[in-house]
């Protein structure tokens, strides 16, 4: 491998929690292995380099730039539209980046409800001037700036065009493994692919499966699963049947439904839509008023329960603005 | 908000069998009904996956009808019993997302009720008239605040860049 011209690498995170940086290192001794095949040129969290280093390269200078969180406020579009424009190859890494994950939750709501909750309404919050952070401060030396907080989480291929997804949340040490070596070796697939596995985490989970009929759904803390059968023929929401492959099946594993942190499987268009439409084949009853009472006492969130990581990324991208206003 | 100049934009899935076979028979019988309906057929009423509803608002539809045969009379058995249960699924989602749920209606119509599914047709585009245009795309779009941060973000770079 020694006598490949080292190629440079990014790594950036923008609205996301920071998991995503640790699961680079979770690929463990073989980041000693990408430091050898790669210059890291740009990586907050732990190369000393500025964004003024990144905007004097020049465009295309970068070999692959890996970033991951979702776009959430004007610096951050700043970055993505940076990185992109000085990356080769742009992949938008982990759930966040990809279709929006935990923070496109709060497309649920708005921005003022969002600042109303952090700055005002918490209990511990002591903000009698109801100060809230200002996009511009004039002080003696001039006017400092914050970035502007947008009405809505996107991702980033919704910002700028991405080359590859990695999904997961975070994406697991073996696939970011191999899309490294998919990428030094020159073996990617075609753009705008997601790398990883190309069936559900239903194939990868060992329960037994049987015809699906559910009179009732229950949340995790209501009942305690047997651990042979299909978690969803017991009644619980496991995402698993639209949920992309990758990850072992490792909720499931201990008695925990799939939550479909790997994202949309390949031909699901709407990760949502598809839950929707799979849970209404396996409800057992033909008579509407009970089907709406399994739906509403089963599922007291559905937002949350088909889209917890792919709101943003859905046909519908957020609630809708002004019912949620006031 | 009634506004009979508004002309809503309807997307509505027939099934083959039934409801599709009824438009036609209200097309022979030249009955009357309101043309903002784009009618789309498919095979039974169970083909409509969620996501053709969802996608349809996304894409700028103001309202999504669904018919197909009915309970009982499903040319695949009972797929339509599936559809009942995708309705309920979809209107508690929309519900939740701030889309009023009277732009999803679920129509039962039999080949021979060609009449009923003009009338439903007509009832369907009032209602959606008086809910007015729902414009989704324009949901998701941000303020005008965006574009001036991000061009004072590269104007304060840039110049800090020639220091």
């Amino acid at each position: 491998m020694s006598d490949i011209p080292k190629g440079k690498l990014a790594l950036y995170w923008a609205a996301s929690c920071g998991g995503c940086e640790i699961a680079v290192l979770a690929i463990n001794e073989k980041i000693l292995d990408v430091a050898a095949l790669f210059d890291i040129v740009f990586w907050p969290v732990a190369v000393d380099a500025k964004v003024r280093d990144v905007e004097k390269m020049p465009d295309k200078s970068i070999d692959v730039c890996l970033f991951n969180g979702s776009i959430r406020t004007s610096e951050q579009e700043y970055m993505a539209q940076l990185l992109r424009r000085k990356a080769k190859v742009l992949v938008a890494f982990g759930s966040c980046a990809s279709e929006g994950c935990i923070p496109g939750l709060a497309n649920a709501t708005t921005r003022r409800k969002i600042f109303d909750t952090a700055y005002h309404t918490t209990p511990s919050t002591d903000n009698p001037d109801r100060t809230e952070p200002q996009t511009k401060t004039a002080v003696p030396e001039g006017t400092l700036h914050l970035p502007v907080f947008y009405e809505s989480v996107r991702t980033l291929n919704q910002t700028v065009p991405v080359d590859y997804f990695l999904p997961g949340c975070p994406p697991e040490a073996e696939r970011i493994w191999d899309a490294i070596l998919a990428i030094v070796e020159n073996r990617l697939p075609p753009p705008g692919t997601v790398i990883g596995a190309e069936t559900t985490v239903c194939d990868e989970c060992k329960r037994t499966r049987n015809e699906k009929k559910v009179k009732k759904f229950y949340r995790t803390w209501q009942v305690i699963p047997d651990d042979e059968t299909c978690l969803l023929e017991q009644g619980l929401l496991c995402c698993g049947l639209a949920t992309r492959a990758g990850c072992g099946a490792l909720c499931p594993q201990v008695n925990s439904p799939c939550i479909g942190c790997y994202g949309a499987n390949k031909g699901v268009e709407d990760f949502g839509a598809r839950m929707m439409a799979s849970l209404s084949s396996m409800i057992d009853s033909n008579d509407p008023e009970e089907i709406d009472r399994i739906i509403r006492d089963g599922i007291p969130d559905p937002v949350g329960s088909f889209y917890r990581f792919s709101l943003a990324a859905g046909h519908l991208r957020r609630a809708k603005k002004l019912q949620i206003a006031d | 908000m009634s506004d009979s100049n508004f002309k809503p934009r309807i997307a509505a899935f027939l099934c083959n069998w039934c409801s599709y076979t009824a438009s036609d028979l209200a097309g022979t019988a030249r009955i009357k009904y309101s043309p903002y309906a784009r009618i789309i057929r498919v095979m039974c009423s169970g083909r409509v996956d969620p996501t053709f509803v969802l996608k349809a608002f996304a894409l700028g539809a103001d309202g999504v009808l669904i018919a197909g045969c009915h309970p009982g009379d499903c040319h695949y058995i009972e797929q339509n019993y599936k559809t009942i249960r995708r309705h309920a699924m979809l209107r508690y989602f929309l519900e939740q997302m701030g889309i009023e749920t009277d732009r999803l209606r679920l129509v039962w119509a039999s080949a021979a009720e060609g009449q009923y599914l003009a009338e439903s047709i007509d009832r369907f585009v009032a209602d959606v008239q008086k809910l007015g245009p729902l414009n989704w795309s324009a949901n998701w779009r941000e303020d005008g605040e965006r574009e001036m941060a991000l061009e004072e973000i590269m104007a304060e770079h840039a110049e800090a860049m020639e220091v």
